[in-house]
């Protein structure tokens, strides 16, 4: 048995992502027997939301496209936890909201294009976070630190 | 063959951050082509004013992650024009080698992640049989050196904390470069393989292109002058006025045409248009691959790329087996009212241009960003549009396979492309 997961990002640099994808050149082939990346679209291209235990999510959300994939993620996962600084504070993809009123009707007509929300949100204005890995970019040792508990957790190794 | 095809991809794959395809066909004929950025803005051209200098670099190094050293170092160039810092020989060289580990680190990423399963037909590296687990672990350990050099270097490879205005704020300890060093020499022999596999491979997609980079002597990615296929040089400074920024209404990024026409950044521009200046040691055993540049096919953009991988490991070689690392003080910054610098650099993707307009309170007044993969968007677009009519005889997959393997094959960063407003659209 595999510990279903998902990686997922919104609005950010995706600078996790990256991180994430570091910590594999270390831990690829231990993680490979332990983990099944069912949704990671910056890896593969047929992915699948369906029965994830963990929900990871970067980045912050500022239209309502995103806001609906979110609410969609948080309805297929069991777990979902926010990384880096975007996800879980809504900063540095936020800046927009404390733009002065000049600045905001200087790009008000993007933000009409789009469809984007009023204001940028970390993921917890709008569904459960259950957990949160902060950092700009992620804090690498408590990711894996947390990874290892939710692989106990969700009884894929021994506790 | 099909006369009427609608392929709509959300969410192209194996691309840094996101972007949209629209393609339809009625009769034969393509009669739309939409290719969408559809990251959402961040607005950096409008956050960075009134901020201080000094906090410049290490803030638009939030543009991006892969691409973050490039944007630190770019805009660390920018503001050292404004204030006329010359920065030390050994800064010069310390951020030659922060970027090797970023180019070496991106490229493989891109190369081994995004582009090795199109080549064995594979969904994704995750997917790699036995007889390719070999590749995998090479994907890693050559990934890995990218990343640990800009570790050594820079402090981190995402957003790195060493590289500052003027100087580097610690300098890599005797035992870390040796280190690096053993690491960098056992991996130059997985990138011959790479090299290898992408001169092997029959993708092609050519048509005449007008390419541009950043040319410097010693093929190091951050000074010189900007050359064009069509004979062109232009000073960093001039980049500006020869750039036309075209707005495309579908697009969170507006796209770019040079002297009004259509034209490509990236390592391909870089290899056809200086390939001599590649160091010695890789070209002494690059001779067949070079042969095939200058080239029109964008498909050797990704042999041009493992090519730039075995590049900067040899140059990092070089130049570490070469070093005495001392500890320099900061330079001494004299502020003189109001100035203006422009930071040119090639990115992994290519070209990039940072503009800062500082007031005489050290406060950043007009900030402009040109990032490669917006200069390359329109003839990405106009390459799908040529290349769907010689594939309409194809399934719908695999249509939609070869569009997205050909807007893979320049390696697009959508995170970069984004994120800034200069106009407003029509």
């Amino acid at each position: 048995m595999r510990l279903n997961v998902g990686w997922f990002s919104f609005t950010c640099c995706e600078d996790s992502t990256i991180v994430f994808i570091e910590l594999m050149n270390e831990k690829y082939f231990e993680w490979k027997k332990l983990i099944n990346f069912k949704y990671f679209r910056t890896l593969k291209s047929n992915n699948s939301l369906n029965d994830l235990d963990i929900a990871f999510v970067e980045g912050a959300i500022s239209n309502k496209k995103e806001e609906e994939s979110l609410k969609n993620i948080r309805v297929n996962c069991k777990k979902l936890v926010a990384i880096g600084s975007c996800a879980c504070t809504g900063s540095p993809a936020n800046q927009r909201n404390f733009f002065d009123q000049v600045t905001k009707n200087e790009i008000q007509f993007i933000l009409d294009r789009f469809d984007n929300r009023e204001l940028v949100s970390p993921l917890s204005d709008l569904v459960k976070v259950d957990d949160y890995i902060s950092g700009c970019p992620m804090d690498e040792k408590l990711f894996l630190t947390k990874l290892n508990q939710y692989l106990k957790e969700f009884e894929i190794v021994n506790a | 063959m099909h006369d009427n095809i609608d392929i709509n991809i959300e969410q192209l794959s194996k691309t840094e951050g996101h972007a949209d395809l629209q393609v339809k066909v009625r009769n034969g004929k393509v009669e739309d082509v939409k290719l969408k950025i559809s990251e959402n803005k961040r607005f950096y051209t409008q956050a960075v004013r009134r901020r201080h200098y000094s906090s410049i670099p290490q803030f638009v190094s939030r543009i991006c992650g892969t691409c973050s050293i490039a944007h630190l170092t770019c805009s660390i160039k920018a503001v050292e024009k404004c204030f006329r810092i010359q920065p030390s020989e050994q800064t010069q060289l310390l951020r030659k080698l922060s970027v090797y580990g970023m180019m070496i680190r991106d490229h493989a990423l891109h190369l081994y992640f995004f582009c090795l399963p199109d080549i064995f037909v594979k969904d994704s590296i995750f997917d790699f049989d036995e007889s390719k687990e070999y590749l995998v672990k090479q994907a890693f350990v050559v990934k890995g050196v990218g990343n640990n050099l800009s570790k050594v270097i820079a402090g981190r490879a995402v957003h790195p904390p060493f590289q500052k205005i003027g100087y580097f704020s610690h300098i890599p300890s005797p035992e870390s470069i040796n280190e690096i060093l053993n690491q960098l020499k056992t991996t130059r022999e997985y990138v011959f393989e790479l090299i290898e596999i992408f001169y092997k491979s029959d993708f092609n997609f050519t048509r005449e292109t007008n390419f541009i980079s950043l040319v410097s002597d010693d093929y190091s990615f951050l000074e010189g002058s900007i050359l064009t296929s069509t004979g062109l040089n232009v000073n960093e400074e001039d980049f500006w006025n020869y750039l036309e920024r075209i707005i495309i209404p579908y697009s969170q990024a507006t796209g770019f045409r040079f002297s009004a026409k259509e034209y490509m950044v990236g390592a391909l521009a870089r290899m056809n248009l200086s390939n001599n200046k590649l160091c010695s040691v890789s070209k002494k055993n690059l001779s067949k691959y070079l042969r095939i540049f200058p080239s029109n096919n964008i498909y050797h953009n990704n042999l041009a790329q493992a090519i730039e991988i075995l590049h900067c490991i040899d140059h990092s070689i070089q130049l570490l087996e070469e070093s005495d690392f001392k500890s320099e003080p900061p330079p001494k910054i004299t502020l003189k009212g109001e100035g203006r610098g422009v930071g040119v650099i090639e990115a992994p993707r290519g070209t990039l241009y940072h503009h800062l307009d500082i007031d005489k309170d050290s406060k950043v007044t007009y900030a402009n960003f040109v990032i490669p993969t917006a200069q390359n968007q329109i003839k990405m677009e106009n390459d799908i549009r040529l290349l769907l009519p010689r594939i309409l005889n194809k399934t719908k997959h695999e249509i939609h396979h070869e569009l997205e393997k050909v807007i893979r094959a320049y390696d697009p960063c959508m995170s970069c492309a984004s994120h800034f407003l200069k106009l407003k659209w029509i």
